[in-house]
């Protein structure tokens, strides 16, 4: 985690208190006004607040526009940013643009294949890929160069974040490779996808703290709560990359409807709980997908609420 | 080698319909091993073709060759002194070989009679598949022999993402996941230090990104 | 055994209906054949153990041919049948002939003018 930037969620992480983020999606349309709503919802009870960068390639209102908007506010942005739609000019061009207006934390992700959303007929660019996007980012902050070598004045002060999937292929032992690649890259935290497994994600926190990594990264715990057992199945079956056992399916599937929702945030509490003695975890970033107004509740049942102040 | 596959009947008969005088002519290259614009194909194109002018009431000539390959002069020579009989070529050859057919014979209507697609290899008979997209400076010494940028859905240096799935591509499940290769193969040989160190950005320019490309051999020119 | 179909079929005989390709089959209905079937030994029976199966997917492959160059699939088909099934030989000839009659004369014949379409009427 060695560049110390300005942001907040660095702060917080580096003063030892558990992190904790979630995300807000931008609209399918030009209301701005959508964000401001959810980002009011949970404002209280995160340290940061996630911009998706049109995820899974669905078209929506910019990250880099949302974010600004969410600083305007006051509140501290993480600005997604995916490989897959622009170029490393465009890239960096935004970087710099994000970073003009005092947005400090940047996630980089290579971005869903575009087949998954509403234009799977366009092209992609993937230029470069997460890694070599982290890499970008940390050379224009600490040697103030772009990729084409341009050397400039003020810099990017980004803390550096990645996304890892301890649960996708071929096996827990690369994903904690690609993990080391990415500190190698300058990624100083990760947000992990959801987890459901938790021996899997145990396994690979054990290597990942054997291998002394979880002192140059940051890792906050992926959360998102079940709405019912519908969407259990929906990402066991349906979602690449996701591990949902099948002891959590027949949980949820196990209340009637109505008592599901419920279920599936006492899971998820109970996962916090749980992951909150995992050494290595430095906290929780949490994915309430169309349900940011739960994130409250879930804090707070944690006890993660009050979030502590940082001195300014 | 080059893969293509025939075009839909319905889009060629569009193109010809208006001509009465029409050569297939085949290529004897890469689309006859796929089996897409040999003599073969151009014969029953030909036929097929004699077939719709015909029962149209339509009086036409449809006739067929094959050159040894459409993306040489030489080759392309052959059909001087005939092509004259003809109003329109379709071209079974691949994208070179229909185009520099077109430059060869720039007063001729051309018209291409297969979709080129790849480059790749013939797993079996009638199924081909992409290895490479002649990215111009080739990496296969760093990634075990198996090309992330032909065989990894988003061309990552640094894979395998998070949607890499029992071996399979988060794109569809008939894809192999390019870089799951990659690490097997790895792993046999032995190397798989090589997921540790992060490979940066590639120099696109020698790939399509710089513009129309060019070898020059000072070496072979006379 | 002496078996009763109609006259006006022309039977070729190969060693193996493999050996049939799509070209002998376009080169028939160039030929002004107006209907055209490809008769191999049953599935896993073929003495040259896939000669059937290849010859099942060229007249498929004929047949989307024919739909698209305005002659009509229906004019093409593929029959599997043992040595012992001289009866069920015939019924098909048969059956082939009287679809073909309804269908009425390739349109390749038509337009050479070797025969007219007619309500009904039958070329022979
Ligand atoms: S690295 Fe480039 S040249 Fe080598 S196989 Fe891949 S695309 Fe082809
Ligand atoms: S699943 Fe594998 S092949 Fe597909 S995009 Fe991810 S790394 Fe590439
Ligand atoms: S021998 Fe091949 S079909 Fe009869």
């Amino acid at each position: 985690m060695s560049a110390e930037t300005p942001s907040k969620l660095q702060r917080m992480i580096k003063a030892g208190h558990l992190a904790v983020t979630s995300e807000v999606g931008p609209p399918r349309s030009a209301d701005g006004a959508v964000i401001e709503r959810k980002a009011e919802l949970i404002k209280d009870y995160v340290d940061a607040i996630n911009v998706t960068d049109n995820q899974t390639s669905v078209c929506r209102l910019c990250s880099l526009a949302a974010c600004i908007r969410i600083k305007q506010m006051g509140l501290e942005p993480v600005l997604q940013m995916v490989t897959r739609d622009r170029n490393r000019i465009a890239l960096q061009s935004d970087i710099l643009g994000a970073a003009s207006f005092g947005i400090n934390n940047i996630l980089c992700l290579t971005g869903d294949h575009q087949h998954f959303g509403d234009h799977a007929t366009c092209a992609n660019v993937f230029d470069l890929d997460s890694t070599q996007l982290a890499m970008t980012v940390r050379m224009m902050r600490d040697e103030g160069k772009l990729l084409g070598g341009f050397e400039f004045e003020v810099r990017p002060q980004m803390f550096i974040g990645a996304a890892a999937n301890p649960f996708a292929g071929p096996n827990v032992d690369i994903r904690v490779a690609r993990l080391a690649k990415k500190v190698a890259a300058g990624v100083q935290f990760v947000q992990t996808q959801c987890i459901y497994n938790m021996d899997t994600f145990k396994t690979f926190m054990k290597m990942v703290v054997d291998r002394g990594l979880h002192e140059k990264v940051a890792v906050l715990a992926g959360i998102t709560p079940m709405k019912n057992v519908g969407m259990a199945k929906y990402m066991k079956n349906r979602v690449p990359g996701i591990d949902v056992p099948d002891e959590i399916v027949k949980r949820m599937g196990g209340v009637p409807k109505e008592k599901q929702a419920e279920e599936g945030i006492n899971l998820a509490i109970e996962q916090m709980e749980e992951l909150k003695g995992v050494e290595g975890v430095r906290g929780f970033h949490i994915m309430a997908i169309e349900w940011e107004e739960k994130v409250p509740e879930i804090v707070k049942r944690v006890g993660l609420y009050p979030r502590p102040q940082l001195a300014a | 080698m080059i893969k293509a596959k025939p075009k839909p009947m319905e889009e060629i008969i569009d193109n010809v319909k208006g001509f009465s005088k029409l050569l297939i002519a085949g290529c004897d290259g890469c689309v006859t091993v796929c089996e897409a614009g040999g003599l073969k194909e151009a014969k029953v194109l030909a036929a097929a073709l004699r077939l719709y002018f015909t029962q149209g009431g339509k009086q036409a000539q449809v006739d067929e060759t094959s050159l040894t390959r459409q993306c040489e002069k030489e080759y392309l020579a052959q059909l001087s002194d005939r092509i004259d009989n003809y109003d329109a070529v379709v071209s079974l050859a691949c994208g070179c070989g229909i185009q520099y057919l077109a430059e060869m014979y720039d007063k001729k209507v051309v018209f291409p009679g297969v979709d080129t697609c790849f480059l790749g290899v013939n797993e079996e008979r009638g199924l081909y598949s992409e290895r490479c997209q002649a990215c111009g400076r080739c990496i296969l010494a760093e990634t075990g022999g198996i090309c992330p940028i032909a065989r990894c859905s988003k061309r990552m240096l640094n894979g395998p993402c998070g949607g890499s799935e029992g071996g399979k591509c988060e794109v569809n499940k008939d894809i192999p996941c390019g870089w799951e290769l990659i690490y097997e193969r790895l792993k046999t040989l032995g190397q798989l230090e090589r997921f540790e160190t992060p490979t940066v950005p590639k120099d696109w320019t020698t790939s399509r990104d710089g513009g129309p490309r060019k070898i020059v051999r000072e070496d072979l020119r006379i | 055994m002496r078996l009763q179909y109609p006259p006006n079929v022309r039977i070729i005989e190969v060693p193996c209906s493999g050996k049939v390709d799509i070209l002998h089959l376009l080169l028939a209905f160039e030929q002004g054949a107006d209907g055209v079937i490809v008769v191999g030994c049953m599935e896993g029976d073929c003495h040259y153990l896939a000669g059937n199966l290849f010859a099942k997917k060229r007249v498929q492959r004929v047949k989307e041919i024919l739909d698209q160059v305005g002659l009509g699939g229906e004019r093409v088909g593929m029959y599997n049948l043992s040595s012992g099934m001289g009866p069920r030989f015939a019924e098909i000839i048969r059956e082939m002939t009287q679809k073909i009659m309804e269908l009425g004369p390739s349109p390749i014949r038509i337009a050479k003018g070797t025969a007219v379409r007619a309500a009904g009427e039958v070329a022979a």
